[in-house]
């Protein structure tokens, strides 16, 4: 009764479907879980012996209730197989609450999942080749890849299989089991795409005199205090990746700061040493570990196997678009096109396009899992998806012809929506919905958002387009929030005689190569977010010059480069400080209040568990 | 997955055997030549049952969906007329009038992934049939499956049937209020997990009815959930007292996936946390976390 993988519906049957690859999960690791789960309960194992070994398995204390977990499912490079979607599906329903979130780092969680039931998520998870091993604690965290990575028409080469490569060669590497703190890769497919400068180690692909390379940067990181990574050398032939990628691993494990929680990341490493002599470090530990290397150990990156078997579509670099991807769309245009002008991109394999998923912060149904699943079978060539860092699915390989039904099969249960790569989708962590970090409800700030964008139709507006919105409950910046147009971070600010939940607003973030980080504004209540977005869109309106979209209008303002009435900063501010004031607690008091809350708010969080 | 497809014949004799030895009220009367049913009924069973008409198979799914088409020989008992006469002797009544004579074999099925099935079985063996038992899928995977059904409204002559109340597999609020005292009896409410986080009777544990079935199955093999008891730390060897929002549907369906785990002393909290919250009974609530925004719905 097992149907995996022959599913004869498929358009693609002729192509035999990917395998994931059993090996990232194992079996024998949901049984230890289980027996540290009874001897923990039976006393018999300390907390905090106990927190570090769930976390190094993927499971995060719940939001000030600790007899439930979050579990973190890892998907090395953002690839996920429509059998492992179908599969979360289950273990959602069975086991967490019926729904699965996808992280801003290609993890897909389950939220609220009883400590008891942790091992049988892992077992059902073992079953279709993934695994929750080592996706919390101090150790090397999922392995990012861009989802645009082989279909990214500006990228050199495919960076996936790298991705996957060094995953493989570092999950359950001894070095990786207590590292001072947890450690992030992350693989671009060009210099606009992915997220590298703000990655301990961040790659871009690039071909030098016909030699596969990259462009590594070390050292970036966001966090209460972010950093920008730095340039390591020019170009890094693929033959020294795994060198240097152990190189920095052991540096940081030699040099890291074990001591102080707040500053172990390995950017606080870099600042304190200053770049030029890390660099030089960086360089002579590789010359070490190319020296030292046995060649079994090396033999354990292997690029090789972790290439697809599948039979893709051969790469033409085109021009040809559909034509609606250049057309304006409105308010009143049919559905499907708005959806398309929003959620399609064309690949750089001709007739082929990437669409994304539009989803509320991250959050999917088991059923809307299901059909999905069913839906990349029938119309992907690849027949896998990729997550990405906006929270939803970018379903690769959808020929122009199949667009209506793709999007027709999608509309049935509510995945069609449009607005996944504007504005109006904007990305929140968690947040108060189930994080011990957490001080405001980001989650549902970031849906709110969206809701009330789709329907004022700020998705179809084009000079918004490339802005972006991101939200975290804290300063801890899992909402990715310095990288953002706009970005917002939770904090709680007495206003007159009551507490209120805010947010501290930032502009100018940006991504990719040239990545910078957003600067600070002001406060704003969580309640009048929402407003001053709306108002900040206004202004640029009355201001921009001709064809400058928001998110250049914004930067400007940031270098005090503006050209009418707001030039900076400080005149941006005097014209929003009226919408961010709140009249008195006893006139207003829902204002006083988050969202999703009755009751009067106060700022409760428990100790993180990030840095246990 | 693999163990509820293959699930074989013998399992379920042997489970057959086991629930004969929980039947803790049959009558004496060993000599008859009814089949005594196991919790749950396969279809291959169920199927020769039906060729030799020996058996009562009660549709529980609203009248005109049984008018629609139903399983072959299958009565009608629309859930919503049991709740009406959920007394015992009302209950009896409908056996007489769906022509039930004790011991006979009796299978139950829905189309709401058989809490609503799991609810009629047990008010059958709380009067005192105790030979009932769920057919392992709904009528929608049955008919997905290709099996048999009818349109053919199936009337039988009245019967004459005995009540004998099991009281040990019903609980009240007072019984449940009183359970807490003793470390051996253990209160698990069978709600989805945010209604459970959001308010619950003190000191219950929560397995969610969607933990109980999969894949197509009402109820997955005694293996799975008894694993799942065990780690909870439950023995089988407690008492355990069901309950869920209304009217014991959802706890119905846990009552029997825990009889199937081989939890012998299994009761139902029928009127459950409805009944509860109407009596001001105390509550455990869970306010510090937003978790209902992370629904995706």
């Amino acid at each position: 009764m097992k149907k995996i993988n022959t599913d004869v519906s498929s358009k693609h049957n002729s192509v035999s479907f990917p395998e994931p690859n059993p090996k990232w999960g194992r079996e024998e690791e949901t049984e230890v879980f289980a027996q540290k789960t009874k001897l923990f309960r039976q006393g018999k194992l300390s907390e905090d012996e106990f927190r570090r070994f769930r976390l190094q398995h993927g499971a995060y204390g719940s939001r000030l209730q600790m007899n439930y977990s979050m579990v973190r499912i890892k998907v090395p490079s953002g690839e996920i197989t429509p059998t492992q979607i179908e599969k979360i599906a289950s273990l959602s329903e069975a086991f967490s609450i019926g729904s699965a979130h996808v992280s801003t780092r290609q993890n897909i969680q389950l939220h609220w999942v009883q400590l008891e039931d942790v091992s049988e998520v892992m077992r059902g998870l073992v079953e279709v080749g993934l695994t929750t091993r080592e996706a919390c604690g101090n150790t090397v965290r999922n392995v990012m890849c861009s989802h645009f990575a082989g279909v990214c028409p500006d990228e050199e080469f495919d960076a996936t299989p790298y991705a996957k490569a060094i995953a493989r060669f570092f999950i359950r590497n001894p070095i990786c089991q207590n590292l001072p703190r947890k450690f992030k890769v992350n693989f671009a497919c060009c210099v606009k795409h992915g997220l590298v400068r703000i990655a301990d180690i961040g790659l871009i692909p690039v071909i030098k005199a016909g030699v596969r390379g990259f462009k590594i940067y070390l050292g970036g990181g966001l966090g209460a205090a972010s950093f920008i990574g730095h340039l390591l050398e020019d170009f890094t032939p693929q033959d020294k990746l795994l060198p240097t990628s152990m190189a920095t691993i052991r540096l940081f494990d030699r040099h890291g700061n074990r001591e102080n929680m707040a500053r172990n990341r390995m950017r606080y490493l870099v600042h304190e040493i200053g770049w030029d002599k890390f660099q030089k470090m960086v360089l002579k530990e590789r010359s070490i570990v190319e020296m030292t290397t046995a060649i079994s150990t090396a033999k354990l990156f292997d690029v090789k196997i972790e290439e697809g078997t599948r039979e893709l579509p051969k790469t033409v670099h085109t021009t040809t678009k559909l034509p609606m991807l250049h057309k304006q769309v409105t308010l009143d245009s049919s559905a499907y096109e708005r959806w398309l002008h929003t959620n399609a991109v064309p690949q750089k394999q001709e007739g082929y396009f990437t669409v994304f998923i539009t989803l509320g912060a991250g959050d999917i149904t088991a059923n809307q899992l299901r059909v999905l699943a069913r839906t990349i079978r029938d119309f992907s060539v690849e027949c896998t998806a990729r997550n990405t860092p906006l929270q939803n699915f970018a379903i690769r390989y959808i020929h122009i012809d199949d667009l209506p039904d793709f999007y027709n099969r999608l509309a049935s249960i509510g995945l069609a929506n449009p607005g996944a790569l504007t504005i109006a989708s904007a990305v929140g962590c968690s947040g108060t919905t189930s994080c011990n970090l957490a001080i405001t409800n980001s989650h549902r700030l970031a849906k709110e958002i969206q809701l009330k964008f789709l329907q004022l139709g700020l998705d179809t507006d084009d000079s918004l387009r490339d802005s972006t919105i991101k939200i975290s409950g804290c300063p801890n910046s899992c909402g990715q929030h310095e990288i953002a147009t706009i970005g917002f971070f939770g904090g709680a600010s007495r206003i007159g005689t009551a507490m209120a939940p805010t947010y501290t607003m930032l502009f100018g973030g940006s991504a990719g190569e040239q990545g910078e980080l957003g600067k600070a504004i002001m406060r704003i209540p969580a309640k009048r977010v929402i407003d001053t977005i709306l108002t900040i869109i206004q202004l640029y309106k009355q201001e921009r010059s001709s064809a400058e979209t928001l998110n250049q209008w914004v930067d400007k303002i940031v270098r005090g480069d503006g050209r009418g009435s707001i030039k900076n900063i400080e005149n941006m501010k005097a014209r929003l400080i009226p919408v961010t004031q709140l009249r008195s607690v006893e006139e207003d008091p829902e204002s006083y209040r988050d969202y999703g809350n009755d009751m009067k708010f106060s700022a409760k969080t428990a100790r993180g568990e990030c840095a246990a | 997955m693999k163990n509820i497809m293959m699930r074989t014949k013998n399992e379920n004799i042997s489970k057959a055997k086991k629930n004969e030895s929980n039947g803790e009220n049959s009558n004496n009367n060993n000599t008859d030549h009814h089949f005594q049913l196991p919790i749950i009924c396969d279809v291959d069973s169920l199927r020769k049952l039906i060729r030799k008409k020996t058996v009562r198979v009660v549709d529980v799914r609203k009248a005109e969906d049984y008018q629609q088409e139903h399983v072959p020989t299958a009565v009608s008992l629309p859930f919503a007329q049991l709740l009406e006469k959920d007394m015992p002797v009302g209950v009896i009544d409908i056996l007489q009038d769906l022509s039930i004579v004790d011991k006979m074999p009796v299978v139950v099925y829905d189309d709401t992934f058989g809490a609503l099935a799991a609810r009629v079985a047990w008010t059958f063996q709380y009067v005192g049939h105790t030979n009932t038992a769920l057919l392992e899928m709904t009528f929608s995977h049955w008919k997905n499956q290709g099996l048999e059904t009818e349109k053919k409204i199936n009337t039988f002559p009245k019967s004459q049937h005995s009540l004998n109340v099991n009281h040990n597999i019903h609980a009240d609020a007072s019984y449940v209020e009183n359970a807490k005292d003793h470390p051996n009896k253990i209160l698990v409410d069978a709600r989805e997990r945010l209604n459970f986080l959001t308010e619950h009777i003190p000191g219950a544990k929560n397995i969610p009815y969607t933990m109980v079935g999969a894949n197509g199955n009402i109820l997955r093999n005694a293996e799975e959930v008894k694993r799942f008891i065990e780690n909870r730390g439950i023995s089988t060897d407690s008492e355990i007292i069901t309950y869920c929002g209304s009217v014991g549907t959802l706890s119905g369906l846990a009552y029997y996936a825990l009889k199937l785990a081989g939890v012998k002393n299994v009761k139902l909290y029928s009127k459950s946390f409805r009944e509860w919250k109407s009596l001001g009974k105390p509550k455990e609530e869970f306010k510090d976390a937003n978790y209902w925004d992370l629904s995706a719905e």
